[in-house]
């Protein structure tokens, strides 16, 4: 969707502040939010590109207005909410209040340490042979689906150069819509600063994104 | 919000035992005074609902929140630039399959598949960026910071990345090209910075002194010889 979310190359957002000694989490409800995202990924109702998509899905003064685990915990309760895991009224008065659904997984404490909470593998087993391989020039399609996508907008009807091939992976834009992993070959495919940013792009800039096969097409 | 700051001490009802509770160490939170937040009412409320439910487990999310305050973090990358540094077939194994490199005897840690590594030169400057969202390799520097996150690093590194770099006070060279990764997948990338001069001589564990976090994310540099104690 072309959100708020898809923020390459938007002007306006001032200078980047890195802050000095910067802790981990700034207060300990955040590491609560961290935590409860990264438990409710094993409850079986969704993975990573439907959590995104939620959080993108956000109203664009809340994306920009709150601070960043203000979004993942909205984007939890929406998710929760949109999988009936939980209701409105028991997020109102913070207890439970209807039965619990069936859960694939709750994680014990004992099982933090272990493959439990390992970033999983998206590979996935090859479906067609590459259509591009390294060398070879391709244009980025021109879409703008009103789900998620991970094509940003400014690397869209664009010619690059196939880099790498990254393997055969999970295609988010067809997880998201519920049409299962449908996996794609991805490849690194790289711009030249000119290309994306017209003439008067910095000089020596060249900027790559990570595209699955769909968004490509020769050229 | 209706939520009632019902329960004080919720991390300490379920039987763990011991002072992990969300409450702990906090008090930053409250600004010095009893009063919740609306956010920190509203995340107690979700996660008392979650644990009523027999969704969660407080006592997990407590490990969760130690394991990424205390053991992952970006010692962990520079364990691995460092042994770059000093081991150049390393770096070669690292260039070609991070995650296998990494793995390989098991001295590093461990980290899934999909890792990248790439390599500054004084003519090619890496920079790593998520424009989407925030993805970042937790496995090797641990969670990301606010910049990185932020509206301006995430809009303005792809197409202004010398503006950028001059916010962290660094200014490359005119004839330094700069490459910039946009992390719009599952592969997840780390910068493998110049390694500093003055230090031929050194060790593993002290070269890994020298490697910042924003280093490996292409935004600094390593320290200097002369800026850490030998």
């Amino acid at each position: 969707m072309n959100g708020v979310h898809d923020m390459g190359g938007m002007h306006g957002f001032g200078p980047v502040t890195p802050e000095k000694n910067e802790p981990v989490f700034h207060a300990g409800w955040e590491g609560r939010v961290f935590a409860m995202q990264r438990v409710s990924g094993l409850f079986g109702y969704w993975n990573i590109d439907i959590g995104r998509a939620a959080v993108e899905k956000l109203p664009p003064h809340i994306y920009l207005g709150v601070t960043y685990y203000e979004k993942w915990c909205r984007g939890l309760e929406a998710r929760l909410l949109s999988f009936g895991l939980v209701s409105e009224d028991e997020l109102q008065a913070g207890h439970a209040l209807h039965p619990a659904k069936p859960i694939k997984r709750k994680l014990a404490a004992a099982d933090v340490d272990s493959a439990a909470m390992q970033r999983g593998s998206y590979y996935r087993p090859e479906q067609a042979p590459a259509r591009f391989k390294p060398g070879d020039k391709v244009r980025t399609k021109n879409i703008n689906p009103t789900s998620h996508t991970r094509l940003p907008r400014y690397a869209r009807d664009r010619v690059g150069k196939v880099e790498a091939i990254r393997g055969c992976h999970a295609y988010p834009d067809s997880i998201v819509l519920g049409k299962g992993d449908d996996p794609q070959w991805l490849y690194t495919v790289v711009f030249e600063g000119k290309e994306l940013w017209g003439p008067d792009a910095a000089a020596g800039l060249k900027v790559s994104i990570e595209a699955f096969e769909p968004y490509l097409e020769p050229a | 919000m209706a939520n009632e700051p019902h329960d004080h001490e919720h991390g300490h009802e379920h039987g763990h035992g011991h002072s992990h509770g969300h409450d702990h160490g906090h008090d930053h939170d409250q600004g010095g005074n009893s009063e919740l937040t609306e956010q920190q009412a509203r995340v107690r409320a979700l996660e008392t609902v979650l644990t009523e439910k027999g969704y969660i487990d407080p006592a997990a999310l407590d490990r969760i929140v130690e394991a990424y305050e205390t053991k992952i973090g970006p010692h962990i990358g520079a364990r691995v630039v460092a042994k770059a540094w000093a081991d150049p077939a390393f770096k070669q194994r690292l260039l070609e399959d991070a995650t296998k490199a990494i793995n390989e005897d098991g001295t590093l840690g461990r980290v899934s598949d999909h890792l990248i590594a790439v390599e500054n030169s004084p003519k090619q400057r890496h920079m790593i960026v998520c424009t989407l969202c925030s993805c970042y390799p937790w496995e090797v520097l641990g969670l990301p910071p606010v910049w990185y996150k932020s509206a301006a690093y995430r809009s303005r590194s792809v197409i202004d990345p010398r503006g950028v770099l001059k916010d962290f006070g660094v200014t490359l060279p005119a004839e330094t090209d700069i490459r910039v990764w946009d992390s719009t997948a599952e592969t997840r990338f780390i910068v493998i910075p110049q390694r500093p001069a003055g230090t031929d001589n050194w060790d593993e564990e002290q070269l890994a002194e020298l490697v910042t976090r924003d280093s490996m994310v292409g935004t600094g540099e390593p320290l200097k010889a002369d800026e850490v104690a030998r």
